[in-house]
């Protein structure tokens, strides 16, 4: 699904990461934990598209496409969907028309006609359901007005909707309460299929209580510094990222 | 304007004066002695100060020298008694239930019913023919809130204007139906016109009043409008100004609000395509308990200028003034914003809040924000913000994430921008169209005889294509 070799990124000149190698396969749900500062949604932010970086070196290949060259659109059309850790306002856009303006641009970069007004509908109802929200979303602006929670609830429900092959959530947790979280948890459970892929960037092991993901990272200045199975969560949980620094 | 339309150096200021003195009778006829006493006084206020230049302090940043550089022709004839307005105009909005009064080249269009008095007791007629058959209504309001002496383009309106919408509501009365008055000019020449209006609203009197412009020729214009509106105590108005007017016409849209005790106004002017446009909203809360929400949308592309000059005169104590005003600037096109807020003394527990925020999509395009807040009370909240900037990176980020191209991407954030302001508009019809109309103004597919909210029926063909460069963003 996803191949990150040696990728180095600076940006203004300052190098933020150091040659990350990840692989992640169908089917599977990573998580990548650190500190703050050390590159977590740098590393989101590239992999989606996010202009304004130098990549000085190594590659992203995504589907046997090498996607460093596509636009931030273009990934997204090839199934990449990134969740904000701080998802934008719209006034005056409903959640409506701005998803079904990004179904229909996705369909037309495959090729197919744009989704009929029925099955749009449809497809709403049916992933309000999945995910038990109970808010009336469609006719509300995209974030306007949104608590922190309805937010993150949002980009959940933007993911199902849009049916991503590999989605990334940026501290989708950071800022939840509990019932919030569950509601994340839940719906990134549910929507898990055998062939996509999750990539749970967090900060706190908590949501991996919920999320049980196959494999964890640490990354530290720029680095992986260790990858192991779910228990890597807990024993950071235990020892904190000080553990980290004096192992690395 | 194009510099290929300048044809001579042309001394209008002389050329009006001249046709003031050599047909004074003919632009005097309808006039009482009240009337004419205002008109000659006026007169010498505008041959004394002349048309405004760079130099005043609220014309600095808006230059009317090329708009002045043409042959103009002026005092049009009276249309015909004839006149069949509905075969030049049709409204298309869906569901827009309008009362639909029309003028012609300044002229009240139904030559036939000059007065027209409502069961309820609501007047709307010629301006000229209230003059006579209102004396006392004239003589308390007319000329009581428009200002001759700080503005002497109001003065050439006070001195040469003949005709206009004159609206009277008296007490007590709410008009369900909203009100839309459309100013036509149908000239083969260039045209110079004075039109002005007189609203009045008694107590506990309330009104939706929708004023557009619209032409259906594309000659050079020069269209020099006054509205006088007066709203008695506990009475409420909600206006509206809509601007989409070609690039040879100058539109000089000057409105004064006089507002009593315990009264609300909410005014919102959008000028989406113009030449050059001024629009002046001066506000008097002359008594406690009053609201005045002012609000603007702009969005001018090429070589066009708009200018919003807003004066809130706190004259009460206990009064709320909200100012909201927006703008995309693309190409050339220049904006000014003069935001003046006046607490007087007296004026205690006053609330003020202005914002002024533009988005600039070009290097050349450009705008003068200026907030100007007089405050001699002491118990008074008043704020003021402005703000010029690009599109924001992280939400055209976020947008494109979602496989948005970058291109829709901007007119949606353009759209979420603008989206304020067309909130504001509470009338649901009307709300639907300046929004559709916004979103085929950014996507360039809006013309301009698709006006405001009608449709010139006639000249299909003469259709003018406005663009803003989504490519040079």
């Amino acid at each position: 699904m996803l191949s990150i070799r040696n990728l180095k990124v600076s940006i203004k000149g300052k190098q933020i990461l150091n040659g990350i190698n990840l692989e992640v396969k169908a089917g599977e749900v990573h998580a990548i934990m650190g500190p703050n500062g050390t590159g977590k949604s740098t590393l989101a932010y590239i992999i989606a598209g996010r202009d304004g970086y130098e990549i000085t070196e190594g590659e992203i290949i995504f589907k046997g496409k090498n996607i460093l060259e596509l636009s931030a659109e273009e990934r997204a059309c090839e199934g990449m969907f990134l969740g904000f850790q701080y998802p934008v306002e719209i006034p005056g856009v409903s959640i409506t028309n701005f998803l079904r303006t990004a179904i229909n641009e996705q369909r037309k970069y495959k090729g197919l006609d744009p989704v009929p007004a029925v099955e749009f509908m449809a497809r709403m109802e049916e992933k309000k359901q999945l995910l038990e929200l109970q808010e009336k979303l469609a006719n509300r602006s995209v974030n306007e007005g949104f608590s922190g929670g309805e937010k993150k609830k949002n980009e959940i429900f933007q993911m199902a909707m849009l049916e991503p092959s590999l989605a990334i959530l940026d501290e989708t947790d950071s800022g939840l309460d509990i019932d919030a979280l569950r509601i994340v948890a839940t719906g990134v459970n549910k929507l898990r299929r055998p062939d996509n892929a999750t990539i749970v960037i967090t900060h706190y092991q908590r949501l991996l209580e919920y999320i049980i993901p196959d494999v964890v990272h640490v990354l530290f200045d720029g680095r992986i510094v260790k990858s192991g199975g779910k228990e890597l969560a807990l024993l950071l949980e235990e020892k904190g990222y000080e553990w980290i620094r004096s192992e690395s | 304007m194009e510099a290929g339309t300048i044809t001579t150096l042309y001394d209008l200021k002389e050329y009006l004066t001249g046709v003031f003195a050599a047909r004074q009778q003919e632009i005097s006829s309808n006039d009482t002695p009240f009337v004419a006493a205002k008109r000659a006084e006026a007169f010498k206020l505008f041959s004394k100060a002349g048309f405004p230049h760079a130099a005043l302090e609220k014309w600095r940043g808006t230059d009317l020298s090329r708009a002045l550089n043409h042959e103009y022709h002026t005092l049009p004839e009276l249309p015909s008694a004839e006149l069949d307005i509905d075969k030049i105009f049709k409204c298309d909005v869906p569901h827009f239930e309008t009362l639909l009064v029309t003028q012609l080249n300044g002229w009240y269009a139904d030559r036939k019913n000059l007065i027209k008095v409502y069961p309820n007791g609501m007047i709307i007629g010629s301006l000229a023919a209230a003059f006579s058959k209102y004396p006392e209504l004239i003589s308390e309001h007319y000329g009581k809130y428009a200002d001759d002496k700080a503005e002497s383009l109001t003065a050439l309106n006070t001195a040469m204007s003949q005709d206009g919408i004159f609206i009277y509501i008296p007490d007590n009365v709410t008009v369900e139906q909203n009100l839309q008055t459309v100013n036509i000019t149908d000239f083969k020449q260039n045209l110079f016109l004075n039109t002005r209006n007189l609203v009045i609203l008694g107590e506990n009197s309330h009104l939706r009043l929708v004023q557009c412009d619209d032409s259906i020729n594309h000659d050079v214009t020069f269209i020099n409008s006054v509205t006088e509106v007066k709203i008695g105590k506990n009475s409420s108005l909600d206006h509206y100004k809509l601007q989409n007017k070609d690039d040879h016409t100058t539109l000089i849209n000057s409105m004064y609000f006089h507002q009593d005790e315990g009264s609300s106004l909410s005014t919102n002017a959008i000028s989406l395509n113009g030449g050059l446009i001024r629009n002046l909203s001066h506000v008097t809360m002359s008594g406690r308990h009053s609201t005045a929400d002012v609000y603007g949308l702009y969005l001018m592309d090429r070589y066009q200028h708009v200018d919003n000059q807003v004066y809130i005169n706190h004259a009460a104590p206990e009064c709320i003034s909200r100012e909201l005003f927006k703008g995309v600037l693309d190409d050339h096109a220049s904006g000014v914003f003069n935001g003046h807020i006046k607490v007087h003394r007296d004026a205690q527990q006053t609330n003020a809040f202005q914002t002024n925020r533009n988005i600039l999509l070009s290097d050349k395009a450009s705008i003068d924000t200026k907030p100007f807040l007089e405050i001699y009370a002491d118990d008074v909240k008043c704020s003021h913000g402005a703000t010029i900037g690009q599109l924001d990176a992280e939400a055209l980020f976020y947008i494109r994430s979602r496989g948005i191209s970058e291109s829709n991407a901007k007119i949606l954030l353009m759209y979420a921008f603008a989206a304020d302001v067309i909130n504001k508009i509470s009338i649901p019809e009307l709300r639907q169209r300046m929004d559709d109309m916004v979103k085929k103004r950014l996507r360039g597919e809006l013309s301009q005889c698709e006006q405001c909210v009608l449709n010139c029926s006639t000249h299909e063909h003469n259709k003018v294509e406005f663009k803003i460069d989504i490519a040079k963003i």
